[in-house]
């Protein structure tokens, strides 16, 4: 509560969510724009706004506002025109549960974790959405793509979770970042780490895999890849209803960051800082561990060549699954009987 | 005809983390990128930028506009008489050149004319500041390609011999 007034809170909690997803994904998109142009020996842009490009987002969302909004004739148009906004709030959600410190959190859901991945696979039916009404071939194609490709990495993502919600015992974000910050005994030493150095590795280096596939970034951009599919399911859309899907697949970014900085992390927490700073502090650590998140996303996109379909699938079903079950499997052992 | 298979187990993904280690460097490198309109790059000696013509020395032979590959240039000119080379000798004929167009919006910059030439009336200049809005003004005509003849560096000096 922050005036007393519940329309009031609930206003201004929506406009600073938006405001932070906005800004996010904006900056997101210029630091895509410059390391990978650095990345690949090039400057990138430079002339916008007048100093190393800093204005270049701004000036591409302009452009793509002055565009014509294009309905194919053939389109489904009710559901061509609202999958975009289907995806972009299924994206915005998830800013509501995630903690930036103890207090400043839109709504501390019980069911947080639960919420979050819900909510995720809201993206899945926009993106099937955009893709069967779009009356273009290529378009179905992507979204079917981009249908099985996001149930595959769906599961791998969920069982990592479930891992990490039994470590925590929790399934409330705060309460698994309280979770990492409480200390343990080693050794009669009383240290708290974050569950990535609980036992965790594997849980977060299958999460970020199932991540990548979840935004369908490159390597695993089948459902976007060019050379096959022109733009899959992105293919029909222009103007503003591209612009949304295009935000929302940077803001996707962030989210998806900020809920592996949370899971794994530590969140808003971190080793040596005093909890009665975290107030101020705590939004600056989780946003420094969503940047190096971003980065190293932003790293693998410039380096690494994309996936086959089958070998797509291949490494969701035959590969992260099991590892994954196996994952909860010793947690859950390690939780029982050591713990 | 098999090919022999490399079995050296190597660590599973290196090749995707040197792929990474590539990338990573790149990131802190500077770039070599020049700022054109700033900064102008000075062009290798030989470089192909615009050929350049010597009306005096065409004969309109034409062995130009027969070689080039995309048919870019455009000669015409007609024959003058002239007077005998020694007084009660044969009247001579000398070829006057009327026209002489490259097109650069199809040359390909190939350079076959400027080897052709009998009568070393091309030659190539490094200069290349000559775009346009319009595809016509890319036709440089006999006084535009006169005036790139200024721009072309002197040859560089011969070998000695022995």
């Amino acid at each position: 509560m922050i005036t007393g007034w519940f329309w009031v809170d609930v206003i201004i909690k929506v406009v600073l969510v938006l405001a932070v997803m906005i800004v996010l994904a904006l900056v997101a998109i210029y630091a895509e724009l410059k390391v990978m142009a650095h990345m690949q020996n090039r400057i990138g842009p430079y002339y916008a706004g007048g100093r190393w490009g800093w204005a270049q987002p701004f000036a591409d969302a302009l452009k793509f506002i002055q565009k014509e909004d294009l309905v194919p004739a053939g389109a489904d148009s009710v559901i061509f025109k609202s999958a975009p906004y289907v995806v972009v709030s299924a994206t915005v959600a998830t800013f509501v549960v995630i903690p930036f410190s103890p207090s400043l959190v839109a709504r501390n859901l019980d069911l947080g974790v639960y919420f979050l991945l819900a909510i995720s696979s809201l993206t899945t039916l926009g993106v099937l959405m955009a893709g069967w009404s779009s009356a273009n071939k290529y378009s179905l194609m992507g979204g079917l793509r981009a249908g099985a490709q996001l149930i595959a990495y769906e599961l791998p993502l969920v069982l990592t979770v479930v891992a990490v919600v039994v470590q925590a015992g929790t399934m409330s974000l705060v309460g698994i970042v309280e979770a990492q910050a409480a200390p343990i005994e080693i050794g009669g030493l009383s240290i708290s780490l974050p569950f990535l150095l609980k036992g965790q590795i594997v849980g977060f280096l299958i999460f970020v895999v199932a991540a990548v596939a979840e935004l369908s970034r490159i390597p695993f951009d089948m459902p976007i890849a060019e050379s096959e599919l022109t733009m899959g399911y992105l293919t029909e859309y222009s103007s503003l209803r591209f612009t949304m899907f295009f935000l929302g697949e940077y803001a996707a970014m962030i989210s998806m960051s900020a809920i592996a900085a949370t899971l794994f992390l530590g969140g808003y927490w971190m080793p040596f800082v005093p909890d009665s700073a975290l107030t101020f502090v705590g939004p600056m650590i989780l946003i420094a561990k969503i940047a190096i998140l971003v980065f190293f996303m932003l790293w693998i996109r410039s380096t690494w060549p994309r996936l086959r379909e089958d070998q797509l699938q291949d490494l969701a079903w035959r590969w992260l699954i099991p590892i994954s079950l196996a994952n909860i499997l010793v947690i859950a052992f390690f939780k029982v009987v050591v713990f | 005809m098999t090919q022999p298979i490399n079995k050296s187990v190597r660590f599973p993904f290196t090749g995707l983390w040197k792929g990474m280690w590539f990338t990573l460097k790149y990131l802190f490198k500077p770039v070599p990128t020049v700022m054109y309109p700033q900064v102008q790059e000075i062009p290798v000696p030989r470089a192909r930028g615009v050929i350049a013509l010597d009306p005096e020395a065409c004969t309109v032979c034409m062995l130009c506009a027969r070689e080039c590959p995309d048919w870019c240039i455009y000669i015409e000119g007609h024959k003058e008489g002239q007077p005998p080379a020694k007084p009660g000798g044969r009247a001579r004929t000398k070829n006057e050149l009327d026209l002489f167009e490259i097109d650069y919006s199809l040359c390909m910059y190939c350079g076959i004319c400027v080897e052709v030439c009998p009568f070393d009336a091309l030659f190539w200049s490094p200069e290349y500041e000559y775009s346009s809005h319009e595809v016509a003004d890319l036709i440089h005509g006999k006084t535009r390609l006169k005036d790139w003849l200024k721009t072309v560096p002197e040859p560089p000096a011969l070998e000695p011999q022995e």
